[in-house]
């Protein structure tokens, strides 16, 4: 019974919970107390999904699938995979985290800030779950518009321009993303993923110059959204801007997860000729991203620069195409979101403290805080991959499963660990080490609070769980790995040297013997 | 007598506005107006009821056939009253007990209305014209209503010349089309075109002149250059009715003219629409990113939502014809609701009219920049408004035409217009700015609120349940049977081959 509407009330609960936001009164902490209520009762209710989840079937599950509107033929159709299964936990565990957080750092129009943070979770929700290209779509932008204004409010200095810039650089593609949608609707006359994968992958009736445009009308809106390499203008000012609970959520899983769900799973062959470019690009962005996190003083933008190195990380694993690769592509989605966050939270801890993110005013405040230090040291062992840690698990996960594809790349791609290894630990050298400056000597220490102990601890014991008893969460995913990849060429996926990416798919399996996989790699170059 | 069913709703209009007129007369010089715009409020209420009762009539013309009621027509009458109904509520929030003229302004409206509900409603021509005058001259009054500042006149004195003008036009095509075909009706118009091989050129000339004549109405580019002048000039209450109703009125008319009397000649008016409606998307939302001033803004994006509204025109399609109606329907409920505030913030005298204004509003009234923000947004089209699924039909029925580039060029404005629109939202939400003076805005008085809850109301249930008004529309786009049943030799314009 439960297990038929459990995704509709995880996604609706929220905005139900934003709506009573809306009439609660401004005193004391009420709405704050509520919004936190309503946040951990969705996360339990979440809970349900992995409890109940089947691990040896592929396909969807707890699925809801009723018309809405009759035409064009729309309908409510919602489920998890073991891909989604995941994030849709990520993000009901941030939401209470980012309430936490932002209970003291949001004084003022808190109404506004909780109506909006709660929506801003009802549409998170829908994307991870939305099985109907046209419901997906809905809450896709339904998510741009919270975001948005909580950016133009809450910005420090810049908030208007940046909450624009943010807005911009998602909805521009996304007009585009919507004429691909139309379009397959105008072809197929169904919005449905499930039937409109079984058409794409089986069916001939389509052009194939006009699926290549279609495919890369999702592909840009999604990698606008991660971001990937030259599409990632938004980021370092929107995380900076942000309120911490909305910078924590507002990069990486949800482009990530669009495109393993629909490039991958809508357009195999057309992901594959693409991905020799992707690569590039995935490697480029790790690389400058490190390199730029390298060269800032401002902790906040060096967080945001090595997110987006991070996430690079992660569009390389999914671009590989070998099976290691994906399943660590999509673990390390979910460790970046964690780990991104939970030091988006130290980094705004210190803020509240300091009142700044220059690390030049910073230094030897290990002495005086040492819960925060040892929490930001565990947060960024985590961050650079540290064996124990979930971080090693994805990336070693990626390294090792793309090395064979594309070693040039992945050599590449693997000093860029060491980079994010220095810029990190140089930031907690420069911040907790050395000597005191005289910020952190004339102002009073506080060290963590209960409330900030209970915002962090789940995050930082999840990244050591996560790390050791990582089997766990792989097997969902690898349920549905499997299946998007059976969806790409078999051969490349499951033979232990991949046959390299090629311009002409769907003869590959077929005609490529063992010995051609001796060639020199074309698409790494 | 069912003749008089016919245009019932009309006639109710009528007798409201002239009962307005008389009581206005009669009532002492120092007394509130404000009860004659409840008796119009009253008046408009019973003629939207007839307007939901004609839909059990069957289809059938009145009045030796200048006068059909159909699906079509009750549509757009449901519709027209619907706005006349909250723009009166917002002029009854606006004025003061001390506004001059007020009585005549109400019975202005409500004639107006007249007018534009029988240009929904005629299938001949000359009837066309006349209630088409009957709506414009209205229009043309209540533009300049603010006699006091320069602008009211201005706004009025341009209005009336660019307006006539292109009435002109419109009359001199209805002249050259009667020359051609020897009739005015629409039906009559079709079977003569229909019969002949070869349409006489005069036919071109004046249906060129009847899409110049009817593209002023519309405001589609490159006719639009009156809009912002007019809109920035005339008081915000009238501009929220003469931005939607006569509008949607016009765009019925074109709707019946070349959908219903010239569907052989597809071909040749399909490029035209291509073509004003890009010019109009792109004039209108480049126009917009430059204005400072939110009534000015709201004028240029008028003139884009037109040229959207064209892009379903030239679909070809009974989706096309559906699109067009549900999209004027949600435009309609978003634009009356946001000058419903703007016409409350900048008051009868348009004194706060700036973007700069605004910064702030939702937190000096969570309520006014809430319900903005959410009109903004349903303007810029996200999903789960009205703005989206208007949108989204329009371009999905040009799409399934094989229009792919004026789906693109579409949707990339509308990714523009996002700019300008976000920016007053970023405003609301934002600090004011230290210098800005902070005049006092009125508690929203009962009028005011009914206003913003119909048309919120509205915006929200075309976002979540189209589907009622969708069929409603559907049935509307069914009048026309020659899209319902498309001749199966479509040369198709260039348009629609350059899109492969």
């Amino acid at each position: 019974m439960l297990n038929d509407y459990i995704l509709t009330a995880i996604i609706f609960l929220p905005a139900v919970g934003a709506l009573v936001v809306a009439f609660l009164p401004r005193q004391g902490r009420v709405i704050q107390g509520f919004t936190l209520l309503v946040t951990l009762i969705t996360f339990i209710l979440s809970l349900h999904l992995p409890a109940h989840f089947d691990y040896a079937r592929h396909g969807f599950q707890f699925e809801e699938n009723r018309p809405w509107i009759s035409s064009p033929a729309i309908r409510y159709h919602l489920g998890v995979d073991g891909l989604s299964l995941w994030l849709v936990l990520l993000a009901t565990f941030l939401a209470p985290i980012g309430v936490l957080v932002s209970w003291r750092a949001i004084e003022t129009r808190t109404k506004e800030f909780y109506f909006l943070f709660l929506l801003q979770q009802t549409a998170m929700i829908g994307i991870f779950v939305a099985l109907d290209l046209f419901l997906y779509y809905g809450f896709w932008e339904l998510s741009l518009v919270p975001m948005a204004i909580l950016i133009a409010m809450f910005g420090p200095n810049r908030g208007r321009q940046a909450a624009l810039k943010f807005f911009l650089y998602t909805f521009l593609p996304s007009a585009l993303f919507l004429v691909a949608i139309l379009w397959l609707y105008a072809k197929t006359n169904t919005f449905d993923f499930v039937q409109l994968q079984n058409l794409l992958t089986s069916g001939t009736a389509f052009s194939p110059q006009a699926l290549w445009w279609v495919s890369l009308a999702f592909l840009v809106a999604f990698a606008v959204k991660v971001p990937v390499f030259p599409l990632h203008g938004w980021l370092s000012d929107t995380i900076h801007e942000a309120p911490t609970a909305m910078a924590m959520v507002v990069a990486g899983k949800l482009g990530l997860y669009s495109i393993f769900r629909f490039n991958l799973g809508l357009f195999p062959a057309q992901s594959r000729a693409i991905a020799p470019v992707m690569i590039v690009l995935a490697v480029v962005g790790l690389l400058y991203g490190a390199l730029v996190a390298l060269a800032q003083t401002d902790m906040k933008r060096l967080v945001a620069w090595s997110i987006l190195s991070n996430l690079s990380f992660c569009t390389l694993g999914i671009f590989c195409f070998a099976i290691a690769g994906l399943d660590g592509a999509v673990f390390q989605t979910l460790n970046e979101g964690l780990t991104g966050g939970a030091l988006l939270v130290l980094v705004s801890l210190l803020y509240e403290r300091y009142g700044t993110y220059d690390m030049s005013l910073y230094g030897g405040l290990a002495a005086k805080l040492p819960m925060l230090a040892t929490l930001f040291v565990i947060t960024s062992l985590a961050l650079i991959g540290l064996p124990l840690f979930n971080g090693f698990v994805g990336e070693f996960l990626v390294l090792s499963g793309s090395f064979q594809v594309h070693p040039g790349w992945i050599a590449a791609a693997t000093s860029g660990v060491i980079l994010s290894a220095s810029y990190m630990l140089w930031m907690v050298q420069r911040i907790f080490y050395g000597k005191q400056s005289s910020l952190i000597v004339n102002r009073p220490a506080f060290d963590l609070n209960i409330r900030e102990h209970i915002t962090l601890w789940p995050m930082a014991v999840l990244m050591l769980v996560m790390g050791l008893l990582s089997p766990y969460w792989i097997k969902g995913i690898q349920s549905s790995v499997m299946q998007f990849s059976s969806g790409i060429t078999r051969s490349s996926v499951i033979a232990p040297q991949p046959s390299r990416v090629s311009y002409v798919v769907g003869e590959v399996s077929a005609t490529r013997g063992p010995s051609s996989h001796k060639k020199p790699s074309r698409g790494a170059q | 007598m069912n003749d008089a069913l016919r245009i019932l709703p009309e006639i109710i209009l009528t007798l409201a506005g002239i009962l307005v007129m008389v009581a206005d007369a009669l009532m002492g010089k120092s007394s509130s107006r404000k009860p004659l715009g409840w008796l119009a409020v009253l008046g408009t209420l019973a003629a939207l009821a007839a307007s939901f009762w004609q839909y059990q009539l069957p289809a059938g013309t009145a009045y030796y056939g200048v006068v059909q009621t159909d699906a079509f027509s009750v549509f757009f009458h449901v519709l027209i009253a619907g706005i006349v109904l909250a723009s009166l509520l917002i002029v009854l929030d606006a004025v003061t007990p001390q506004t001059e003229g007020l009585g005549e302004l109400f019975a202005l409206m409500l004639f107006g209305a007249v007018g534009m509900m029988l240009m929904s409603s005629a299938v001949e021509l000359l009837l066309v014209f006349v209630a088409l005058e009957i709506s414009s001259i209205s229009t043309y009054i209540m533009a300049g209503y603010r006699r006091k500042s320069a602008k009211g006149p201005e706004s009025a004195l341009k209005y009336f010349l660019l307006g006539s003008f292109a009435t002109s036009f419109f009359l001199y095509g209805i002249a050259l089309v009667f020359g051609a075909t020897g009739t005015t009706r629409i039906d009559a118009i079709a079977a003569k075109i229909a019969e002949s091989n070869t349409p006489a050129s005069l036919l071109y000339v004046g249906l060129a002149m009847i899409v110049i004549g009817l593209g002023f109405k519309v405001s589609a580019a490159p006719f639009h250059v009156w809009t912002p002048d007019v809109y920035e000039g005339a008081p915000s209450p009238v501009v929220a009715l003469m931005s939607t109703a006569p509008k949607a009125a016009a765009f019925a008319v074109l709707l019946r003219i070349v959908y219903g009397a010239m569907p052989q000649l597809r071909a040749d008016w399909v490029p035209i629409l291509w073509w004003l409606a890009v010019i109009s998307m792109t004039v209108g939302n480049l126009g917009a990113l430059r204005q400072r001033n939110v009534k000015r803004m709201l004028a240029y994006s008028s003139i884009a939502h037109a040229g959207y509204l064209l892009v379903a025109f030239t679909a070809l399609s009974a989706e096309g014809v559906a699109a067009a109606s549900f999209y004027a329907v949600s435009y309609a409920a978003m634009n009356v609701g946001i000058f419903a505030i703007v016409s409350h913030v900048g008051g009868y005298d348009d004194q706060l009219t700036l973007i700069d204004d605004y910064r702030g509003l939702a937190y000096r009234s969570p309520l006014l920049g809430g319900a903005m923000a959410f009109f903004l947004i349903s303007l810029i089209g996200i999903p789960f408004t009205g703005g989206f699924f208007g949108k989204f039909y329009a371009f999905a029925a040009a799409l399934h035409s094989g229009m792919v580039w004026l789906t693109i060029i579409g949707l990339i404005n509308s990714g523009i217009a996002a700019f300008y629109y976000l920016r007053v939202v970023a405003a609301l939400y934002s600090n004011p700015a230290e210098a800005a003076p902070v005049l006092a805005i009125p508690k929203p008085s009962l009028p005011l609120l009914l206003a913003i809850l119909i048309t919120a109301a509205a915006t929200l249930i075309l976002g979540i349940v189209p589907g009622s008004v969708l069929s409603a529309a559907r049935g509307a786009a069914g009048v026309f049977t020659s899209v319902s049943n498309p001749l199966p030799t479509d040369p198709g314009p260039p348009a629609t081959t350059a899109s492969r």
